[in-house]
């Protein structure tokens, strides 16, 4: 590597970006499985975002112009998936309850990454008395079961049921309480390893203020991992959410769709042969919380060059395109 | 995807040869393209040869060593043969592999601490060689394969076998470590051994004793080596003949007295060149009394020590002890030692990023026992530190423009223009093109980045600079560069510096008074020239003359005066 010249190659805006990126390193079945990932993803995305215009009805409508839907009828005529007991369209409702899921990762996982972020980075760089207590602190969370914190977190805000909004805030809080500590250890582990680097010990020998050598070197360095981890607690985020609504812990089915509600109230409907009630709710979240997993899963491998495949060697690919890359190299 | 693919083979005669690599070639997948690490590469080694593979680093000289193990990763495509007893290695069954290894060839490895299992004992590690290998399909057993281990350690060296056969390997030194692992290597009997940098983890003192040991065996047992190495001075000590590689070729093949007497292509001499040889080229070269010793001191050490804290029950260990000396304006102090002789703390304690426990350290006449980093702060302009990584110091976010100018940005707020004209000249002044400021650390070759990091820690025209073994990441030829413009720049900006490095070589080329720590004290200080010449206490003596010189006569020479340093 002694050779002095080198014409840096600028990468382009979708080389640099996480998921595009790695689609574009990967080959084989971690393409594929990365694919599947990206395609259930963007389906569960475009229901959300689109889910007033996809839906052929509101998430909370029982009757149209021609008269009141009927109840538990089976899929087909102007209702493609049947309808509920409560005579809900089970189609609109499981394209509406992507919109709730996808809010509440939203909300969810952005405060939990602001909050666990900050306090692990502060903790790590500082540490002393003020990272020991985090620490235990974010152990004794971690020592709770998810669901059971995220159902006394959702309690403590709002008694239990509530509105849209309240409702979406509840979960968030709940689950971000439970995210917390992953970002926090996460952030904080890097943040030790990185407080050992020589480039941080450069920037304290000349003289740096903590503040500086945290925004400024620790703080981008440490936070490479972060979209690996948004996806995988995305997808326990959907799991939760889920969780807390068939629990009964949701939002009211009048103010927003959720499929863990949809989940609950069909449980009795399985027993009498009606299976379009829980299926179509069950399998939009295996599939969306599958999508999910498959990225980040797939990001995960691909970012450890031990785990990526890569193409053999001297196959599949043109003379020129070789020489040009030893020059490089050499 | 089960091992590396073969494409190509070609078969080769049976020779006389211990090992014969006919038209190696191997290549890998990487993100950035396919990687030729070795193109072209044929070589072979006789019963009882010493062979030495030398290169810098990126010349495929560990590539080729792997291979003659089949140890290549399954990203790797090789061609050509490589023939152990006329077993071709690259086209044999991963059983019939699994006889070769061990059995006609083994491997001793760079980093003896990583190379034995901490969880196992010595003997059990020895052992499990052996019983692999049972003879005639016979079970080895647990008695006899120990007997057998205790027999290789007593061959290696091992004082008392018998009963440190049972001991873990965190009960041994480096250098029994390492003797450890040959004996693993040894417990079979195989004809060739390939050596990966067998000492470079290890201090000289130690490194001669390793290499006299790999001799004996050859000597004694008629075993071949593969030695790989970067290091001139280990090539001078033990080869009888030398492979330079560069860049997956072989340049120049010839008995080691030819090579280093009369070097043939142009590459070889300029690697012989750039290699330090320890009593030329020094800088105190003619100098009588201490140089600058009339000019102000700016760091004064009187008995400083520095603890660190042992855990709980264990007492504080001692890192330096009682140190005392003083580095003056202009002058270029050389501060040697080996692994754990407490030089690197010294120049951390001076930066502040260690603290002092006891005696006083004033640092351009701040005194360091206790200080307060709010009132140290004002003084860092003054201060420079190069770090030994220069792939570690930078932040890899950042430009290079960025990182140079960061001491500039804290201490004296300047315009952007005239942050980025200053570092336009600081890299001009480091032999950098101005405009690599814009490119991130990792464009930038090992040299080129120390050269940067060089122009980081001048950019505040400090008074005073610390050097960690600023060069003894980069390769030999890169090295004589960088050392070339430090003397230069020295020169220039007449800055103080406290050059610490485990090379005395290096040292002497750039210091006019050296000290020599050990085990935390300083045991000797003095002229540059006069200290490597005329060692006075008894540990410096060791060190140099444990010291392999690139020249083989020389070595021969030297060797023998060790020898008999040892048995006095």
């Amino acid at each position: 590597m002694s050779t002095e010249a080198f014409t840096p190659a600028k990468k382009s805006l979708l080389d640099r970006l996480p998921v595009s990126s790695h689609i574009r390193r990967s080959v084989g079945l971690q393409r594929t499985m990365l694919l599947i990932g990206v395609v259930l993803c963007a389906v569960f995305l475009v229901a959300a975002i689109f889910a007033p215009l996809l839906a052929p009805y509101g998430y909370s409508q029982i009757s149209d112009d021609a008269g009141t839907f009927p109840a538990q009828a089976a899929p087909g005529g102007k209702h493609p998936w049947g309808t509920t007991v409560g005579g809900y369209d089970v189609l609109s409702r499981v394209i509406w309850g992507s919109q709730t899921a996808a809010t509440v990762i939203v909300v969810a996982v952005l405060m939990a990454i602001f909050i666990g972020v900050f306090l692990g980075l502060v903790s790590g760089y500082f540490g002393g008395w003020l990272d020991r207590i985090l620490v235990v602190v974010a152990d004794a969370i971690y020592a709770f079961p998810t669901l059971l914190l995220a159902i006394v977190v959702s309690i403590a805000i709002n008694k239990g049921q509530s509105g849209f909004w309240g409702g979406i805030l509840a979960c968030g809080f709940a689950i971000t309480a439970v995210f917390v500590p992953q970002y926090f250890r996460v952030i904080r582990a890097e943040t030790i390893r990185l407080k050992a680097e020589p480039f941080v010990e450069s920037a304290q020998v000349v003289g740096a203020s903590s503040a500086r050598i945290i925004g400024r070197h620790i703080f981008a360095n440490a936070t490479r991992t972060l979209p690996l981890i948004f996806t995988l607690n995305a997808s326990e985020a959907i799991l939760t959410l889920a969780g807390l609504g068939f629990l009964g812990f949701g939002i009211e089915p009048s103010s927003a769709a959720e499929w863990g509600f949809d989940l609950n109230k069909a449980m009795s409907d399985a027993s009498s042969g009606i299976w379009w009630t829980g299926v179509f709710p069950g399998a939009a979240i295996v599939l969306t919380v599958l999508g999910l997993t498959l990225v980040g899963e797939s990001m995960n491998d691909l970012n450890d060059p031990r785990l990526r495949g890569r193409r053999r060697a001297g196959s599949k690919r043109k003379g020129t395109e070789v020489k040009n890359q030893t020059e490089v190299s050499a | 995807m089960s091992g590396p693919e073969i494409i190509e083979t070609s078969a080769g005669q049976p020779t006389g040869h211990v090992l014969d690599i006919d038209h190696l070639k191997v290549t890998f997948a990487t993100d950035g393209g396919d990687v030729y690490a070795v193109k072209d590469v044929s070589l072979d080694v006789r019963p009882g040869e010493v062979l030495a593979i030398v290169g810098e680093s990126g010349s495929g000289k560990t590539v080729t060593a792997k291979t003659i193990l089949g140890l290549l990763p399954e990203t790797a495509t090789i061609g050509g043969a490589v023939l152990i007893n006329g077993n071709n290695v690259i086209t044999v069954s991963a059983s019939k592999l699994r006889q070769i290894r061990g059995r006609d060839v083994a491997m001793v490895f760079q980093e003896p601490s990583t190379a034995l299992n901490p969880v196992f004992t010595v003997g059990w590690q020895i052992a499990e060689g052996i019983r692999a290998h049972a003879a005639g399909g016979k079970r080895v057993t647990a008695k006899e394969a120990k007997a057998r281990a205790i027999e290789a350690l007593r061959k290696v060296g091992i004082p008392d076998p018998e009963h440190r056969v049972n001991y873990y390997p965190h009960q041994f030194s480096g250098g029994q470590k390492q003797r450890v692992v040959i004996a693993a290597a040894l417990a079979l009997n195989p004809g060739l051994i390939v050596a990966d940098e067998p000492t470079t983890a290890l201090d000289v003192t130690v490194q001669a004793e390793i290499l006299e040991l790999l001799r004996d065996l050859r000597d004694k047992y008629g075993t071949s080596i593969v030695l790989i190495t970067h290091n001139m001075g280990v090539v001078a000590d033990l080869a009888d003949r030398v492979v330079v590689m560069y860049q997956g070729d072989v340049v120049e093949e010839a008995p080691a007295r030819v090579l280093f007497a009369e070097p043939k292509q142009d590459y070889t001499r300029k690697l012989l060149a750039a290699v330090p040889h320890l009593g030329r080229n020094s800088a105190s070269e003619g100098l009588k009394e201490r140089a600058h010793k009339n000019s102000p001191v700016l760091v004064d050490a009187t008995n400083l020590t520095i603890e660190y804290p042992g855990r709980l029950g264990t007492p504080a260990f001692k890192a330096v002890d009682g140190v005392s000396f003083t580095v003056s304006e202009g002058e270029v102090f050389g501060l040697v030692g080996e692994s754990g002789s407490g030089k690197t703390t010294i120049g951390r304690a001076i930066a502040g990023l260690n603290r002092t426990t006891g005696g006083s350290l004033k640092v351009l006449g701040y005194e360091m026992l206790n200080f307060k980093e709010r009132t140290f702060k004002p003084l860092r302009k003054d201060i420079g530190f190069v770090f030994q990584d220069p792939a570690a110091s930078f932040n890899p976010q950042l430009t290079i423009g960025d990182c140079v100018a960061e001491p500039m940005l804290i201490h004296t707020n300047p315009s952007p223009a005239q942050a980025r004209k200053r570092v336009g000249e600081l890299l001009e002044s480091v032999q950098l093109p101005a405009s690599y400021a814009d490119r991130y650390p990792h464009e930038l070759s090992g040299g080129q980045r120390q050269r940067a990091s060089l122009a980081r820690a001048l950019i505040l025209n400090p008074r005073l600079l610390i050097a960690d073994e600023p060069t003894s990441a980069l390769d030999v030829s890169v090295q004589a560069k960088v050392l070339e413009l430090f003397k230069e720049i020295q020169a220039e900006f007449g800055f103080a510096a406290l050059f610490i490095s485990h090379d005395l070589a290096v040292v002497d080329i750039l210091s006019q008074w050296v000290g020599v720590l050990y085990k935390g004290k300083l045991v000797e200080q003095g002229i540059g020239s006069q200290v490597m010449g005329a060692p006075q206490h008894d540990y410096t003596k060791r060190l140099i003359a444990s010291l392999p010189v690139p020249d083989p006569d020389e070595q021969a020479r030297r060797r023998a005066a060790h020898r008999a340093l040892l048995a006095t």
